[in-house]
């Protein structure tokens, strides 16, 4: 089988968005400066610009989601599209009707971009795949694979506090295992150059051979925090314990939770993030989360102006396509 | 009917027969090899200047999915596309719907594969009723019936008092297992070899020691009962390295590999390519070299196609929800014969994986072309280049990994008991 990056079109530029890995740094830069163009236009008293004004985008939600699903949505109507929200609850698709009937059925009603959300990893590559080659796929998050928007919205949350990406060290604590936000931020960072990436966490939370990713494993937080520009929390789900990967909430906390004191080992700048939702006092107390290092909040809304970023230039990207072609 | 097959260069790795000659069938066995018997005269003759003539190709685990799952391929399908591989000799393993755990199934199976007359089909027989791993099958009264060994199919006898039992009562009977090496709880929802490739895809991975924590219970169980025991299709270096010493310690062990992990890799997945899940899970390059490396010393003596067919929609989702399996009894000889080409073996040895070897492994009367055996034959064209694709395939299940690749080795034609089952003129 033929090998090439289904993300990217005949041209080099951006088809779908399915995972930050294997994009140019320029391409992912290119994502961070229109999303900049973006910020203001939620401050207008009319937060329209008819950008994609005629073109349906349906909102394939096979995974409960309400912020991911609601910034998307809210992107696609700033950018003045027709926005479907379709939210499969797993069992519905296990009743007979397979996911490629589904796809057709919503090709036939004319949709021009899909955001799909699943639990399984590889399923907006496999949408991508099979769907006609005017459809546009991005991923909103598939299994522990990736989540390519929330990652870039996260490095503009980055960019607009730290300004360079190279001198930057950048922790990322918790379930690496279990998480696509972590794989897609890890990729999205050593191309866009950072000094070095961190992932903090016990074993039984990291996957195997993760330093493959570059990027370099402490078990201890204090250690791991030290010197870091930039700290990443992931929301611990609570279906770990059951798992035998950690033995409680409180022993969790007690190691990885980030408290104003263990804050203290980062450098006096340093930025707390978090994907959210948050789960209070297992990774992150509330000091922290409410405190003034923490852009938790501020991450929530450029969410909104980098989807309107992908949006328009895959759009973009499939316009400048047709009028080629004819 | 007389059957003279000339000019051919005959292997037989059994008699370690390599050499240009002729060889006469008559009543469905073989006369001669070399100098026809006097007053031999051959209805037909079959001209095999440039081709191999070796004995049909045994295969030690290949799924028909009939009865049970007619959807995916019947025995009649799958027998066919059997001898278009130059397969004359298939285990079934028992995992059949229902269960190969009685010799009503075990005689169903041989009479559809007689009936359809592509290749010989032989029952593997349930270890435990309905593979559930509680108590032992009839194994006796199976072997009677057909089945040539036993075993749970992928369901691992997790309860080891039961897996013990079961050996104690295989050896004193002289029956064989042949048994998967997988841990179920290391293994559970995995389906992809833990390690960078599963990492970076967010896959759920199966580790390297699923196979060998129970190749040593196994191992150790064998050690004690003296039980004859299959293992196979084996996916790490590690657990090649364990049943070497074994076989070094005397232990009754053999194994096997599947020509899919021999020329595959976890790298194969890495745009989540659902043909590549395969159970074992494809692993890393260094098992692939393992594996080879077995084969080569002997420790793995055969090579098996591990044939699963499926229907189109059972491949199409994202990876997790696919199924795994590969369909390979067409590209079993071809892939095989990829280790001479890459100056890994030589043809007789690998022509003796596919035949001899696995045939001696379970006692089954095959393999050979010494006159009086049953003149089940394979000859092919060493230099004939060929793709799999869905027109150059027989199987139902189209669902191979290396579909597209341009292979090299075909077969002309596959007799059974001196009935010519397959003919392709090239």
């Amino acid at each position: 089988m033929k090998q090439y990056n289904i993300q990217i079109d005949e041209n080099g530029k951006l088809r779908h968005f399915l995972t930050t890995e294997g994009l140019k740094r320029q391409l992912l830069v290119d994502i961070l400066d229109h999303a900049e163009n973006f910020t203001s236009v939620g401050n207008r008293s009319v937060k329209k610009i008819p950008l994609l004004r005629g073109n349906t985008i349906a909102n394939l939600f096979f995974e409960p989601s309400t912020r991911t699903r609601t910034t998307f949505e809210l992107a696609a109507k700033r950018l003045s599209a027709d926005v479907l929200n379709i939210n499969i609850n797993t069992s519905a698709t296990t009743k007979g009707e397979s996911l490629l009937d589904m796809l057709r059925n919503l090709e036939a009603m004319h949709c021009d971009m899909f955001v799909v959300r699943h639990s399984q990893s590889g399923a907006a590559h496999f949408i991508a795949r099979h769907v006609a080659p005017h459809i546009r796929v991005i991923n909103a998050g598939d299994g522990s694979h990736a989540h390519p928007t929330q990652a870039m919205l996260d490095m503009f949350t980055i960019r607009r506090h730290k300004k360079e990406f190279a001198d930057l060290r950048v922790a990322i604590v918790g379930d690496i295992l279990h998480s696509r936000v972590a794989r897609s931020q890890i990729h999205a960072l050593t191309t866009l150059g950072v000094h070095e990436v961190r992932v903090i966490g016990p074993e039984t939370l990291l996957p195997r051979e993760v330093q493959n990713l570059g990027v370099h494993i402490y078990h201890d937080l204090h250690a791991g925090l030290a010197n870091v520009d930039v700290i990443i929390m992931l929301r611990l789900q609570r279906e770990r314990m059951t798992g035998a990967l950690i033995p409680s909430e409180r022993e969790y906390f007690e190691l990885y939770g980030l408290t104003p004191e263990k804050l203290a080992f980062a450098k006096p700048d340093a930025i707390v993030m978090h994907p959210g939702p948050i789960n209070r006092g297992v990774e992150i107390s509330s000091e922290v989360a409410d405190g003034p290092h923490s852009v938790i909040l501020e991450q929530v809304s450029n969410g909104i102006a980098i989807r309107m970023a992908v949006m328009s230039i895959i759009m973009g990207n499939r316009f400048g396509n047709d009028e080629e072609r004819e | 009917m007389k059957l003279r097959i000339h000019s051919g260069r005959i292997v037989d790795p059994a008699s370690s027969i390599d050499k240009i000659t002729e060889l006469c069938i008559e009543n469905g066995r073989i006369v001669s090899v070399g100098e026809p018997p006097q007053e031999f005269v051959p209805e037909r003759e079959i001209d095999a200047s440039g081709l191999v003539v070796c004995p049909g190709l045994v295969d030690l685990q290949a799924r028909m999915c009939e009865p049970g799952q007619e959807h995916k391929g019947t025995i009649k399908s799958e027998t066919a596309a059997a001898a278009a591989g130059g397969i004359t000799t298939l285990c079934c393993p028992p995992d059949t719907d229902p269960v190969t755990d009685t010799p009503a199934v075990a005689n169903l199976i041989q009479e559809l594969a007689q009936l359809a007359g592509n290749a010989q089909v032989l029952p593997i027989g349930a270890v435990t009723p309905g593979l559930c791993g509680e108590q032992i099958c009839e194994m006796v009264i199976l072997s009677q019936a057909g089945c040539v060994a036993f075993s749970n199919a992928e369901r691992s006898i997790i309860n080891t008092e039961v897996l013990r039992r079961a050996m104690e009562y295989a050896a004193s009977h002289e029956l064989t297992l042949l048994l998967r090496p997988q841990d179920p709880w290391l293994a559970a929802n995995g389906c992809a070899h833990e390690g960078a490739v599963s990492t970076r895809l967010g896959l759920p991975g199966i580790p390297e020691f699923a196979e060998t924590m129970e190749v040593t219970r196994l191992l150790t169980l064998v050690e004690q009962t003296g039980a004859r025991l299959h293992l196979g299709p084996l996916s790490t270096a590690r657990a090649v390295k364990m049943i070497g010493r074994a076989q070094f310690d005397g232990l009754p062990i053999s194994a096997s590999v599947t020509a899919h992990h021999l020329h595959l890799s976890e790298i194969d997945i890495s745009d989540f390519n659902s043909q590549c899940y395969l159970h074992p899970p494809l692993r890393t390059q260094r098992d692939q070299e393992g594996l080879r490396r077995g084969l080569v010393r002997g420790v793995i003596g055969a090579i098996c196609s591990d044939h699963q067919p499926h229907d189109i929609d059972a491949k199409l989702a994202p990876f997790g929800e696919t199924e795994p399996g590969a369909s390979g009894l067409e590209t079993l000889l071809p892939l095989s014969l990829r280790l001479v080409e890459q100056g890994v073996m030589e043809l007789p040895e690998v022509i003796a994986a596919l035949s001899w070897h696995p045939a001696k492994m379970l006692g089954i009367p095959a393999g050979t072309l010494s006159p009086g055996a049953t003149a089940n034959i394979c000859i092919f064209d060493p230099e004939h280049y060929w793709t799999a694709s869905p027109e150059t395939l027989i199987s139902h299940g189209l669902n191979s990994p290396v579909m597209g690749w341009e292979l090299k080795g075909r077969v002309t034609h596959t007799l059974l008991a001196g009935r010519l089952v397959h003919e392709n003129n090239l």
